[in-house]
């Protein structure tokens, strides 16, 4: 009974009958001292005496055969070919085509060629006679030792009898039982803890413990499940700090619902594009459209309050704070609009008519970048080197499938510095995910509205021999950045990758709904080991 | 992405060579396509399907791929694609009528001559028109194209806007004739053409082309008339293009001209066509063959890509992704180039860039970052509160769950016994009734949680932080997201104490007082935050089972949350069979 403390007194069983029996016979054999019960029994008696020393013992694994049921009538009744003999005997002749009305049809049927076999009865016509007046029922003799001995007097026929099924071989377990060190002839009173008042009164001295099992589990001590985080939030609390280990900070992500402004048409993603199609972006029918794009207080003040730290290494003097540039989101507003329609900073633009009707619907995010080009227009004031990530929901209008949700998360990191190359990059991409164990990256063009250039992050999979994608990266195009009135000279990375896809893979795990949503197993919350991407 | 698929060898025979699937991977890979798949082995003959990046329409056709793969293997140049006008000088004409402009305004024209087709180049002419309209012309809206056979028709030709019942011909592939209002429903159920129906359907006017006989050339952008059918014999062929996109109607003729004169008599020679359209102004011969100049400036380009290559080299990087580049005699920084009509996808001196990356090699560019920054990490204010709370639940023995946002409007409302309030933000168009509204509430993911795990051990625990989301007119975005805490018991026996007692823990670990109501009126000024809770009544709940819970904090008192014994008919309508209690905070007053 796990948890019983104390004197658990042992009650009188097979190892008491064990203990006995070797006080007169030592060694002991099971098989012949206690033939009657079961091995599993003989052997649970025996470890538990052994474990206290109080016995030793061997185990010997022998083949044996037994007689199957039609041997042992065999051994009643005399073989086939006998009862054939018997009868063509007895008969003096008997019609090959009547055999079967005096002897048993099994018989008639091997008995007859066994018989001609052993030369004990001959045809004659149509009809078999006898030619042996007495005759030696070798199989019946044979299986009548085997009964007697389990084996076989020549082990040369045993092939025979098994393929004739007259036999059947046999696992016989038996034990030699000798006395161990602490034999005696019962088992003592044992002890299954240390309690409190054995410490009191020093009975622990002379106390019999009862051995611990050590190849059994232990108990959880919290009287019921264990808390557990979800795994996802496990993987993401690792990139988190691998973030923060990089100094980044964290983007205020506190809106699922965004502008077509905001989530489109400020990334350069054209009015026209197909990711704003009905089938792939999820519109909001309530409330109706969204008001004119200016500064969010929620998200300036929780900017402010983590950036502050950081003036500590940047503090602008006075006249400098005076002079900064400030966020004008008309103007904002209405290069977005002239870089689409007219082309502006440089680009011929797309060159269609711009709907102001479009920028107003309001779309659930379909991607986190809507926040960081909120954070990046919000550079233009204090145009800076700086890095910022985020993780969070984001929602798709697809068709739900292994692979596919409406919603899953968006891991996204943006670096803003003066004079940064491609080929930086991709250093920095290559350390990013050496830090969750992935080593062997390439990297191939690709195409991105709001990035030029734009690669595709590949990753090679051991497990599954062959390159996987592993997440989007690219250098955000002038038309977004020159837009927000930020400098020419300070450029800036983005890269983005979806929660769950590494996860999968890193798992081994096949279907996006295992890992994301209501049908999410409880049993899988609750034994993922931690999370340590880049030990696993 | 666009797949294409091209006949494999064919494609080998015009790269001079045979690849194997790791080389042309390869290839592929550093080109900036991707090869999807090759079936060589499941069918006659074997195709490579190759993914194709969403702006590159020059790519959309075995043509083009050959065409652009070849330039990069510097196995040829780009063409320079010429006009060519008919011997006798006279163009052919399509006049542009003033109500085209009430439904479809913008029209080009081109003319192949002497184009010599087979079954693969047909095929590959047919399929790349249904490329186009798929993905340019956003399934024909923007832009619509007709190709004809010049001599079944006479020009000149006319673009028009009729009445559809005035209007009448021989639809392609059809024996009869119909009016414009008899396609609209003989086409209504058509797999094929059913989906372009509404672009005009309820227009007063259809757009439709002409010839000089009044034999119809096609409707646009529905059907081409029967009589002007191309063929596998067919030698000369005019393209229409209407639209309703001024950029995108040119843009299409460049590729369309670009990737199929290739086959003409003179190869990359194309027929101009005189467009006559006084009332807009654009009248103009079609296409403008002429590639667009532009700069672009060598140290920009150097820069991005980590490089110091002289702007001769650049130039070559430039001439292998299609570019026509020189050093600029003026400017020693700049590079005089021309883009060609292939390549719509140019939009600024990035592309370019980007492009000489490509030729020069992604993964062959040195890493070199030259970070100039001091920045510093911070975590978001309110994850550190979430975590906070998260861990101390499940130190508590409670499982951290994580359903979607996304729910239907019964299992926010109904299903927990609640009318519709209206905060929440509705969905216009979702896929399915799964997804109707963004959730205002986390309780109904935990007890679908709940109800997906039945086999799981008694009882169950579960909490989930995560955000809500309510209408908020008086924000830009006129919603709001605000973090919530839940958590849900499921047993033989309601846990009610349970989910207060998880409800006390976390207070106590939010420093956060237990305090009986009328001390927390009584005493305004407490310092730090201090919370009670108090009956209340509330349908999800058993009647007297249910409380409110408030937090006093800095002299405000606010109501962050409720708990509660869950109904009878909320575990049904969740069809849990065993009872149960949850809790929901907001818990962004501890922020």
């Amino acid at each position: 009974m796990p948890g019983a403390r104390g004197p658990v007194p042992v009650p009188t069983d097979l190892t008491t009958e064990v203990l006995q029996a070797l006080e007169t016979t030592d060694p002991l054999l099971t098989a012949t001292s206690l033939p009657h019960v079961a091995q599993a029994d003989i052997k649970a008696a025996l470890d538990r005496l052994a474990s206290r020393s109080m016995i030793e013992y061997d185990t010997q694994d022998n083949e044996v055969v037994v007689p199957t049921a039609e041997g042992k009538q065999i051994i009643d009744e005399g073989s086939h070919e006998w009862k054939v003999w018997d009868a063509v005997k007895r008969e003096g002749r008997i019609p090959i085509k009547e055999l079967a009305n005096f002897v048993a049809a099994e018989s008639a049927k091997v008995g007859q060629g066994n018989a001609f076999k052993s030369k004990w009865i001959k045809k004659d016509v149509d009809a078999l006679v006898p030619t042996a007046d007495s005759v030696e029922d070798t199989t019946r003799l044979t299986l009548q030792y085997v009964q007697a001995h389990s084996t076989f007097e020549d082990p040369k026929v045993s092939k025979d009898y098994l393929k004739r099924k007259l036999v059947t071989s046999q696992k016989l377990i038996a034990y030699t039982v000798r006395k161990g060190p602490k034999y005696a002839k019962e088992i003592p009173v044992e002890v299954t803890d240390l309690t409190a008042e054995m410490l009191q009164n020093g009975s622990w001295k002379t106390a019999n413990f009862k051995p611990y099992n050590f190849s059994s589990r232990g108990i959880l001590s919290t009287g019921g499940e264990p808390g557990a985080l979800h795994p996802l939030m496990k993987v993401r609390e690792e990139f988190r700090r691998i973030f923060f280990d990089l100094d980044f900070i964290e983007m205020p992500t506190g809106r699922f619902v965004d502008s077509g402004f905001w989530n489109f048409d400020a990334l350069f993603v054209p009015q026209q594009h197909p990711a704003r199609d009905l089938q792939d972006t999820f519109y909001v029918s309530d409330p109706a459209e969204a008001g004119r794009p200016g500064p969010d207080v929620d998200a300036d003040q929780a900017l402010e309050s983590m950036e502050r730290r950081r003036n500590i290494f940047t503090r602008k003097s006075d006249q400098q704070q005076e002079d900064a540039p400030k966020l004008d989101y008309e103007k904002y507003y209405a290069n977005v609009r002239a870089v689409h329609e007219t082309g502006a900073f440089g680009s011929t633009g797309y060159r269609y008519p711009y709907s102001d009707a479009e920028t107003k619907r309001l779309v659930l995010r379909t991607h986190t970048t809507a926040v960081s080009t909120y954070c990046l227009h919000r550079l233009a004031a204090n145009p800076r080197p700086c890095r910022y990530f985020s993780i969070d929901r984001v929602f798709r209008n697809e068709t739900v499938d292994a692979t596919h949700l409406a919603e899953f998360h968006q891991i996204e990191g943006v670096i803003a510095d003066y004079g940064l190359t491609l080929g930086g990059l991709m250093a920095f991409l290559e350390g990013f995910f050496n830090e969750l164990g992935i080593t062997n990256l390439r990297f191939k063009p690709a195409y991105n509205p709001y990035t030029e250039p734009s690669m595709e992050i590949f990753g090679f999979h051991k497990g599954l021999n062959k390159w996987v994608e592993i997440g989007n990266s690219g250098m955000f195009r002038p038309e977004m950045l020159l837009s927000m009135g930020l400098p020419e000279e300070l450029r800036v990375y983005g890269f983005g990758l979806s929660l769950e896809r590494p996860t999968m893979i890193k798992y081994g795990v096949s279907n996006i709904r295992e890992l994301l949503g209501h049908k999410v197993d409880l049993g899988f919350i609750q034994s993922n080991a931690a999370v340590r991407l880049d030990k696993d | 992405m666009p797949t294409i698929s091209v006949d494999k060898y064919a494609l080998f025979k015009e790269l001079g060579r045979n690849y194997s699937r790791e080389e042309f991977d390869d290839l592929c890979f550093d080109f900036g396509i991707e090869l999807d798949d090759d079936t060589e082995g499941q069918e006659e003959p074997a195709q490579l399907k190759i993914e194709i990046p969403a702006n590159r329409y020059d790519m959309l056709c075995f043509e083009g791929i050959a065409m652009n793969l070849r330039v990069f293997l510097e196995k040829q140049q780009c063409p320079r694609w010429q006009l060519k006008a008919p011997e006798n000088g006279e163009l052919q004409t399509v006049t542009i009528h003033k109500d085209t402009e009430r439904i479809r305004p913008y029209f080009s024209c081109a003319i192949l001559r002497g184009i010599k087709f087979d079954k693969a180049r047909y095929e590959s002419f047919i399929a790349l028109q249904d490329k186009l309209h798929q993905n340019l012309a956003r399934q024909r809206s923007l832009v619509a194209i007709g190709t004809h056979d010049l001599n079944t028709i006479q020009g000149p030709f006319t673009y028009e806007a009729l009445p559809p019942d005035q209007i009448k011909f021989k639809p392609l592939n059809q024996s009869k004739e119909m009016t414009g209002t008899e396609m609209m429903a003989f086409y209504e159920k058509d797999k094929h053409l059913g989906k372009y129906l509404h672009i005009i359907r309820d227009s007063p006017v259809y757009p439709i082309i002409y010839d000089k006989n009044r034999n119809v050339l096609s409707m646009p952008p529905i059907i081409n008339g029967d009589l002007s059918k191309i063929k596998l014999e067919t030698t000369d062929v005019l393209i229409d293009i209407t639209a309703t996109d001024k950029t995108k109607v040119e843009i299409v003729n460049h590729i369309l001209v670009a990737m199929f004169s290739v086959y003409c008599t003179e190869p990359f020679t194309v027929e101009p066509v005189k467009i006559v359209s006084e009332h807009n102004g654009e009248s103009r011969q079609t296409p403008d063959l002429t590639p667009r100049p532009t700069q672009a400036s060598a140290s920009f380009i150097n820069s991005v890509c980590g490089l110091s290559q002289s702007r001769d080299e650049l130039c070559n990087l430039l001439a292998k992704m299609c570019y026509d580049a020189k050093p600029s005699p003026s400017d020693e920084d700049a590079l005089d180039i021309n883009v060609p009509i292939t390549r719509a996808d140019v939009l600024h001196q990035a592309d370019v860039m980007e492009d000489a990356a490509i030729a020069y090699g992604f993964n062959k560019l040195p890493r070199h970052f030259p970070s100039t920054s001091s920045t510093v990490a911070a975590g978001l204010p309110m994850n550190k509160l979430s975590d906070i709370v998260r861990l101390e639940a499940a130190m508590c023995g409670w499982a951290e769950v994580m359903p979607l946002i996304l729910c239907s409007h019964d299992e926010n409302y109904a299903s927990l016994n609640k009318s519709d309030d209206g905060k929440a933000v509705k969905l216009q168009n979702p896929k399915t009734a799964e997804y109707q509204i963004v959730r205002t509430s986390l309780i109904p993911g935990l007890l679908k949680t709940v109800r997906e795990n039945r086999r799981h051990n008694l009882p169950m625990k579960t909490f989930e932080v995560s955000d809500v989301c309510f209408k908020d007119e008086t924000l830009e975005r006129k919603s709001r997201n605000e973090r919530h805490f839940a958590a849900c018991f499921y047993g033989k026996t309601s846990g009610f104490e349970q989910v207060h007692g998880l409800l006390d823990r976390i207070m106590l670990m939010l420093k956060s007082a237990f305090i009986k109501k009328e001390e927390g009126l009584k005493n305004p000024e407490v310092a730090g935050f201090s919370y009670w809770i108090e009956e209340v009544e509330d349908a999800t709940y058993l009647p007297h089972h249910a409380a409110a819970v408030y937090v006093r904090a800095a002299g405000m008192t606010s109501r962050i949350g409720t708990l509660g014994m869950l109904h009878p008919t909320v575990l049904k309508a969740y069809e849990l069979p065993f009872p149960g209690s949850t809790m929901e905070l907001n818990i962004e007053v501890f922020l």
